[in-house]
């Protein structure tokens, strides 16, 4: 094998995981939402806001773990403004979802005014500190928080109480009712972690592997992580494989531009970026193996008679 | 009577949104170690009242009192902590997760060594630490052998028959060291059998000192094991007495203020020509294996021919085959010699044959849609209660009308036909969907445990109505658990085993402990083949 295969395999792999890791945390976070029964479409927003936070936050305190705290906090506030309205409020979640992505997109374009002074792009912050590592090049410390976090959500969601009770609201909510736990908690629980994961998903694309926020930069990646939970039948492991894959493809558009030999696939570059959202069509309307939770996007009223 | 009442409910209100008064006025006082019936009609308020003790609903007005202390219960984990274990008329299980699942959660064991070492976590966190299966498993086994209720704790829900899931229930009541059982209505899903071993495990409880409420519609079931029955009516507490003091149509007379006769009365059959005829049918359950197999049987005009069977031997795939919701894997349904095999409901339907599924809630009813929408489900694409171009239209008139006669015919106890459904009282709820099946005057009528959850009256009416559907002529096919059902309605009784048709008799001719081997396997009486006679 030649060099320059070495190199560009090595540089391809870096790039499905770091194309990879917002649609992997993303994704995550839709699981933790679904799985207690609220659908979470405003993962898109949620990720728009955490990459503007953490690129605000990196340039007033020139540290980019700031960012990323603050990133957090935007996502755990989006969270929490979809549970009140979905969960508290019973709220219709598709709507709730639609008016935070538009919310997110608004926000950040001001903030961008109110901040810079610019309709397009921030000023350069501190990208975070990137790791090397043999063959594949720097890898970013939140593409390795991604790979730490699957086990951790597989247990959390298969192997402990907190795991149970939140697939049991998702699946059969008035039946956590009767077992004396409250729905509205741990729906509630299932939207703040999954705000938390969307807007980390958003710091890695706006501080992992760039240094700064343009307008509506995650670009419907946040959807792709829906899809990417779909694809993975809402469960961690499978969602890390399909985030992976979906980053692969997106690193193999990148890719051609200038790997010899495969010059010629450069001008079919928008189909290959089509290829991730036709393979779910594909998998879901062929394949259909996907079983979502029973009761998602159902609010749970108490007192209605089952 | 009692040196201690383990429940006292003292004038319990319970008024729903929209004045809908469930309990009025209700005080009832229940001994340590009483085996406590609870009888009324659908709708009497006997779930709401059990819901209002285990903190599930709250109350208007009144008091609880636990072993002598008055409580307020906020949430069931309140209930449960003080020894309340509720078994729901509806399972609360979940299909999709396993037994020990099930039945640990919401009291999930954690390690204790783990728990121990960290003492400065508060126990907030404890949710999120390792859940201890291994522990619960062994717990479940020990109950599951303590009290003969064997379970293989890794099965999943969803692949277990009705009386395996109530076992379940049962468990997870246990795990929960709960005292205070309440079950409402755990025999209206289970076979005679299952009955029987059910009745065993209470008397076990019983001799425990665990103090026990039972909701049930069948008069039968208190007499042998209450010690006192309370009988509820409209949401009022008519009375309450002793067993040795009192009769199954004493019992009857209370719940539905008059007298009930339980035998309906009936004339011979004067079956004519054959509507239903089944040959050599043959179908497979969900996972693809024969369930179905080789059954040829006819219903003629004007009789009805009970099917018997333990729950899970085929009768509803049977049914659901001629239905036309399950493929047929071999033979031919004819219906007055139409070929209607291949045909999907809503053709059944058009060639006249109603249906009344098994299970009201996941099969009979949208519960979210209104009575009058659930009453027309089926018809309405056509008229009268589709109007307009291509029937694009509900005729809402015609529809309120025509939902309007049927609930008075069938004596659907309601506060607004445009309300959910789900607000209905079970029983109730089964009365629409037999309204639903009976209402367009089929030809044939498949009914699928018709009765199962109603009162006496409500069973009465059912019994009487499938008569005098049988007298105009209807050829009916009854698939029903309950032997008495069976025998008391039935013209002809096919028994089926494991999927073939073992006999079929005239109810004259056998007696309820020959049903019961047959049903059991364990007496074949004739090959299939002589059976279309
Ligand atoms: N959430 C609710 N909202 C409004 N009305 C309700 C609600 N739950 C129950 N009801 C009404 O309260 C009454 C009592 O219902 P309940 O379920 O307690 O009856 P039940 O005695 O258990 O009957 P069944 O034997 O049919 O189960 C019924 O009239 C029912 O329609
Ligand atoms: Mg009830």
């Amino acid at each position: 094998m030649q060099i320059i295969d070495v190199l560009f395999w090595g540089w391809i792999i870096q790039a499905t995981l770091t194309l990879g890791t917002p649609l992997v945390l993303a994704g995550l976070g839709g699981m933790f939402s679904e799985r207690s029964g609220v659908v979470n479409i405003a993962l898109e927003g949620m990720m728009l806001m955490g990459a503007w936070a953490a690129v605000a936050a990196s340039w007033y305190t020139d540290n980019p773990w700031t960012g990323v705290f603050a990133a957090i906090i935007s996502g755990l506030i989006l969270g929490a403004v979809h549970g009140v309205i979905s969960v508290k409020l019973k709220g219709n979640q598709i709507v709730s979802g639609t008016g935070i992505i538009l919310f997110a997109a608004g926000f950040t374009t001001l903030m961008l005014w109110v901040i810079w002074g610019t309709a397009g792009a921030s000023g350069q912050v501190i990208t975070l500190p990137e790791v090397r590592v043999p063959i594949i090049g720097l890898v970013s410390p939140l593409t390795f928080a991604m790979l730490a976090l699957i086990p951790i959500c597989w247990y959390l969601l298969y192997r402990t109480p907190f795991g149970l009770r939140l697939r049991a609201a998702g699946e059969d909510p008035s039946t956590l009712d009767t077992a004396g736990i409250s729905v509205e908690n741990y729906r509630m629980y299932g939207v703040l972690i999954s705000g938390m994961l969307a807007a980390i998903a958003g710091a890695q694309m706006s501080i992992g592997f760039g240094s700064r926020f343009t307008i509506g930069m995650t670009a419907g990646n946040g959807f792709l992580a829906l899809a990417a939970m779909i694809f993975g039948n809402w469960n961690p492991i499978g969602t890390l494989f399909a985030g992976l894959f979906f980053g692969f493809l997106q690193a193999i558009s990148y890719g051609v531009q200038f790997a010899p030999g495969w010059e010629w696939l450069i001008g079919y570059s928008s189909f290959i970026n089509m290829i991730p959202y036709i393979s779910v069509i594909v998998a879901l309307g062929i394949i259909r193996r996907s079983v979502p939770p029973k009761a998602i996007g159902v609010p749970y009223i108490k007192e209605k008679q089952v | 009577m009692f040196s201690i009442y383990a429940i006292e409910l003292e004038n319990i209100w319970k008024v729903f949104p929209g004045n809908v008064q469930a309990n009025c006025d209700i005080t009832l006082r229940i001994g340590e170690g009483e085996v406590h019936g609870l009888l009324g009609e659908n709708g009497a308020g006997k779930t709401t009242l059990m819901n209002v003790l285990y903190g599930l609903l709250s109350r208007t007005s009144g008091t609880v009192k636990i072993r002598g202390k008055e409580v307020n219960f906020k949430s069931p984990q309140d209930a449960i902590r003080l020894g309340i274990g509720m078994v729901h008329q509806h399972f609360k299980l979940i299909p999709i997760m396993t037994v020990t699942e099930n039945v640990v959660l919401g009291a999930e064991p954690l390690y204790a060594n783990l728990t121990a070492n960290l003492k400065y976590w508060r126990p907030s966190i404890n949710p999120a630490l390792p859940t201890n299966f291994r522990s619960a498993e062994k717990k479940i086994l020990r109950i599951a052998e303590e009290n003969g209720l064997q379970i293989d704790p890794y099965a999943k829900i969803q692949d277990l028959s009705v009386g395996l899931q109530q076992r379940v229930e049962l468990i997870k009541i246990l795990y929960r060291d709960a005292d205070i059982l309440i079950l409402d209505e755990p025999t209206a899903v289970l076979t005679p059998q299952e009955v029987d071993e059910l009745f065993e495990t209470l008397e076990t409880f019983r001799k425990e000192g665990k103090t026990i409420i039972l909701i049930t519609h069948k008069l039968r079931e208190p007499m042998t094991i209450c010690d006192r029955i309370t009988v509820l009516r409209r949401g009022e507490l008519v009375g309450t007495v002793k067993r040795v003091d009192t009769s199954r149509e004493q019992l009857a007379e209370m719940m539905v203020g008059r007298p009930v006769v339980f035998r309906v009365a009936k004339t011979p059959a004067k079956p004519t020509d054959t509507v239903l005829s089944v040959e050599n049918l043959h179908v497979q359950d969900d996972r693809g294996l024969p369930a179905v197999r080789d059954i040829s049987f006819e219903v003629k005009r004007g009789e009805i021919l009970g099917l018997a069977g333990v729950h899970g031997n085929g009768q509803d795939e049977l049914v659901e085959a001629i239905w036309g919701l399950r493929k047929v894997h071999h033979g031919e349904i004819y219906i007055e010699g139409e070929r209607v095999t291949k045909y999907r409901p809503r053709k059944m339907r058009a060639t006249g044959v109603g249906y009344i599924p098994q299970d009201r809630q996941k099969q009979g009813l949208i519960l979210d849609f209104t009575t009058k929408e659930n009453l027309i489900l089926g018809g309405q694409h056509e008229p009268p209660f589709a109007t307009g171009p291509r029937g694009f239209l509900l005729n809402a008139l015609d529809i309120t009308n025509y939902s309007n006669i049927l609930v008075k015919d069938f004596d659907i106890r309601l506060r607004d036909i445009d309300e959910p459904i789900s607000t209905l009282s079970g029983g109730n709820q089964q009365k629409v969907v037999a309204a639903r099946a009976i209402g367009p005057n089929p030809k044939l009528l498949l009914a699928s445990h018709p009765t199962r959850g109603l009162d006496v009256g409500a069973t009465e009416y059912i019994h009487n109505v499938l008569i005098r559907m049988r007298d105009q002529g209807v050829a009916i096919f009854l698939i029903s658990a309950d032997l008495d059902e069976i025998r008391n309605v039935s013209d002809r009784i096919a028994v089926i085993f494991k999927g073939e048709l073992v006999a079929i008799r005239t109810p004259e001719e056998t007696d309820e402990r020959e049903l019961g081997l047959l049903m059991a396997g364990e007496q074949r009486a004739i090959p299939s083949e002589e059976l279309t006679q």
